[in-house]
């Protein structure tokens, strides 16, 4: 029993969901019917929907930042403005130019396609700076952080484009009689063909082998140069996906505010993940699970109205606290005082397998 | 006076978990004495310098210094127990200058601004009653690694250091830079300074140490005074056994004739501009080619333009006498190539990785993104290798960064042996590695060519390269001179070669 719980302790993904399960206990003090779901003309309505609900955006960044920061030991910071990038690429194309239109001007087809190829440029150009021209990867995406939302303003030409047709609400709405909101399953989608992409292919491997050592990858055949570069292709390609989940929200894009702080968010949920920023071994998983812990933390102080402007800190003392519960140091604490308690036992447990290497 | 004891380390005993990495050792260092430490890689030298260091937390036994006892939790309280360390790689700042080097962290100060003036002089005074020829005000990162290393030992010295820890110094040194090495300690032992010196490097230790206490498996052997120790002694008690394998494994294999086999690869006038002048090769099924040289002459290049590490600017190189264009090490891998680097840390191994991922990394890059291999297909091939090469770890999922060195490089020839290269290229597979390994490294490679491998075979150990080659390229300053085989293989031919026979 007690070596089983010791195995749990020990897992990579412990503390994340026990950050997470922290913030939901709070959760159900602070808001009795956190739990709470409900029928309401044939949508499911209540706080833990909500939660899931909108962290999809989040999730789907997480995921893109966690393999650019495996691979490249740095993080993507313009993801939020590439949101606004493929959002206001999507609804120009729609309205045809129009600041506010009720039917498609143009194919949704050829929409979607120009606005996800459109933030995979965005990623590439990333990319390239970082993996071909060697530049921080914080300094690189700089660049697009700050001019990517002047790009979107000027595909917009200064407007908020609306497009007003029910069909383009159901990325960020309901799909059919679906009671469960669509960007659930949007975001559903897109780790399952991420996770796919790194188990049936090897790209999982190459990311983590380049991320820990990029010259040793390099003698053993690996493209360390591409490898990276794809990474933020993808990771521009999904931050394009959130981008438009979250223009159906509002039906129009918005450059100034789609994704605003969203990529430090995404940052943020790479490291409550357990993931470590220097890059190398990652959980996609835990990642997703800092997602939800973020947003749940979000929407908790949203329900105990705090002001949208107060937010950041209580957000920050809550941060400082999670952060610190998974520093290396702070866990080496806890591991020496609970290896006091089982001395005994552990050199024993030793012995015996050192015996067995002997053999 | 003479046998003063400076530190007694007693009764040390250090775990981690599934191994027992001290197991109640003592040590003790006197006064002005250079103490060698040895024993194979995963003896527990490292760990018992750092237990003393206070890298790692002391788990039970005592520490004494001149009597008393003493906890180093930090390799800074350690310095302020006036123990210092010099490692293999400096742990210096390379853009600072020689003088804020030595004086960093405690720097002379006046009117509480750093002192500029009096910094400088005082580092021109130490290096020269040290006898190191740098400049006090030039970067550190331009003087030589051996002359970085004296540096690292003057600012320990300086610190009023008692006892001086030297792990591996010599390793990246050559044989000029290593007497000045001696010459300085020799020095400091007569200051009075306790020396321990851990090297893998036999004549050394007899050259310069006065007593020797040998580590096996975690546990103390024994210490001995160096003249009561032969040799042939000391390496059996490293391993533990009657050691006889070492002088005749190459007898066991019979001398081929190797012009009439077939050629695998050959240079034609393959060069780098800066690193490698244009050079001719040729290597057959089956034979051993050594490549000999001193450190930065041009033997790792040779070895990286062929692998396409380092991409030639000139030449042709062809493969079973097919022009290839070898532009990457993937081309390379591709017609059958496979390259040890001579940096395990820096160029082999992807440290945070498992065992079973670093064994089949190189075979999964050769295959492709989308053909992954299986489940099964990975774990089969790393149990496969652990077992014939008989890697010690405790299981194929552990980080190889845990394994000792000697496990961790053979990792690095499991992964290029799975890949089934016709054509092994190992720079230095045997640098840092204790001799027990190493004499199982050779062993491989002469039965890996026994098979009909063509390998390349890098040293900087003459005697291990005797053993193992069948023929001999010597190169000099980036290129090469001379081609040895038959009986032209002699420790004086090579040498010979080596420093330019003509005059």
């Amino acid at each position: 029993m007690k070596k089983k719980l010791k195995r749990l302790t020990e897992m990579n993904l412990f503390m994340p969901v026990i950050c997470l399960l922290a913030v939901l206990l709070i959760n159900v003090i602070t808001t009795p019917g956190f739990f709470r779901i409900t029928m309401n003309q044939g949508v499911l309505y209540g706080y833990i929907i909500d939660v899931i609900n909108r962290a999809s955006e989040l999730v789907v960044l997480a995921v893109g930042m966690t393999l650019v920061t495996a691979a490249s030991g740095g993080q993507d910071i313009s993801v939020g403005a590439v949101m606004a990038v493929s959002a206001a690429i999507c609804c120009q194309i729609l309205s045809g130019g129009e600041a506010s239109v009720t039917s498609y001007q143009n194919s949704m087809i050829l929409a979607v396609i120009a606005a996800l190829a459109g933030a995979a440029l965005c990623g590439a150009f990333n990319g390239f700076l970082v993996a071909k021209l060697n530049i921080q990867p914080m300094v690189a995406t700089l660049i697009l952080f700050t001019a990517g939302r002047g790009i979107a303003q000027l595909i917009t030409k200064g407007q908020i484009t609306y497009v007003r047709v029910d069909s383009y609400k159901t990325l960020g709405g309901y799909l059919g009689k679906s009671p469960v909101p669509t960007p659930i399953f949007a975001a559903a989608l897109v780790l399952l063909v991420v996770w796919l992409i790194l188990h049936k292919t090897s790209l999982g491997l190459y990311i983590e082998s380049v991320g820990v050592n990029s010259t040793a990858s390099h003698l053993v055949g690996l493209n360390s140069t591409m490898i990276k570069f794809l990474t933020y292709v993808i990771c521009g390609l999904l931050a394009g996906v959130a981008g438009l989940i979250a223009s159906s929200r509002i039906y129009s894009a918005d450059a100034n505010n789609i994704g605003l702080n969203l990529e430090m968010d995404a940052i943020l949920a790479v490291a409550l993940g357990g993931n470590v920023l220097g890059g190398g071994k990652f959980s996609l998983m835990g990642s997703v699970i800092g997602a939800y812990t973020i947003q749940s933390l979000t929407t908790t102080l949203y329900a105990m109205n705090v002001s949208a402007d107060q937010l950041p800190v209580y957000k920050a003392i809550v941060v400082i606290v999670i952060v610190t519960l998974q520093s290396p140091v702070f866990r080496k604490k806890m591991k020496t005082l609970r290896g006091k308690g089982g001395g005994m036992r552990k050199s024993k447990e030793r012995a015996a397998v050192k015996g067995g290497n002997q053999v | 006076m003479e046998n003063e004891m400076v530190l007694d380390m007693h009764d040390i005993t250090k775990s981690f978990p599934g191994v027992k990495a001290l197991s109640h050792v003592d040590f003790t260092l006197r006064k002005g004495e250079i103490h060698a430490l040895m024993g194979e890689n995963g003896a527990g030298k490292s760990t018992l310098i750092k237990v003393l260091t206070g890298v790692y937390e002391l788990e039970a036994g005592v520490i004494r210094m001149d009597g008393k006892n003493i906890t180093n939790h930090s390799p800074q309280e350690a310095q302020r127990n006036r123990i210092s360390t010099v490692y293999q790689e400096v742990n210096l700042c390379p853009n600072l200058t020689v003088a804020e080097n030595l004086f960093l962290g405690r720097e002379p100060r006046k009117f509480g601004l750093i002192d500029w003036k009096s910094i400088n002089k005082k580092a021109a005074k130490i290096l020269r009653k040290l006898r190191i020829e740098v400049s006090a005000t030039q970067d550190l990162e331009e003087c030589s690694i051996a002359n970085q290393q004296m540096i690292a030992i003057a600012r320990a010295v300086d610190m009023k250091c008692k006892v001086l820890i030297l792990d591996e110094p010599t390793s990246s040194l050559d044989e000029d830079e290593v007497s000045k090495l001696f010459a300085l300690m020799r020095d400091l032992k007569k200051q009075g300074v306790g020396i321990i010196f851990v090297t893998h490097f036999l004549e050394q230790v007899y050259e310069v140490c006065d007593r020797i206490t040998v580590l096996r498996n975690g546990e103390l052997v024994g210490a001995y005074n160096t003249e009561d120790l032969p040799r042939i002694k000391l390496v059996s008690r490293m391993m533990g056994k009657d050691f006889d394998d070492l002088a005749d494994i190459k007898s066991l294999y019979k001398q081929k004739d190797y012009t009439k086999a077939e050629t695998i690869v050959r240079a034609e006038g393959l060069g780098r501009k800066g690193s490698i002048k244009p050079f001719d090769m040729t290597i057959r099924k089956g034979e051993v080619l050594g490549l000999s040289g001193l450190l930065g002459s041009g033997r790792s290049e040779l070895v990286r333009a062929v692998y396409g590490a380092d991409k030639p600017d000139s030449g042709f190189l062809y493969v079973h006498n097919r022009e290839t264009k070898i532009n990457t090490p993937l081309d390379a891998m591709k017609s059958g190539m496979a390259y040890l680097p001579e940096d395990r840390k820096r160029d082999g191994v992807i440290a945070d990785l498992s065992v079973r991922e670093n064994i089949i990394l190189a075979l999964q890059a050769k295959k492709g993104m989308f053909k992954p291999m299986g489940k099964k297909e990975m774990e089969e091939a790393a149990d496969h290798y652990i077992d014939i090469l008989q890697i010690k770890t405790p299981n194929r999922e552990t980080p190889v960064r845990s394994l000792s060195g000697g496990n961790q490089q053979k990792v690095i020839i499991a992964r290029w042996l799975l890949t089934n290269p016709e054509f092994l290229i190992l720079d230095e597979p045997t640098r840092g590695i204790d001799v027990g390994t190493k004499t199982e490294i050779q062993k491989l490679v002469l039965e890996l060519a026994d098979q009909g491998m063509a390998v390349a075979f890098i040293s900087s150990e003459i005697e291990e390269m005797l053993r193992t080659c069948s023929r001999m390229l010597i190169m000099r300053d980036g290129e090469k001179v001379d081609e040895l085989t038959g009986n032209q293989l002699s420790q004086d031919g090579i040498m010979n070669a080596i420093a330019g026979g003509e005059d």
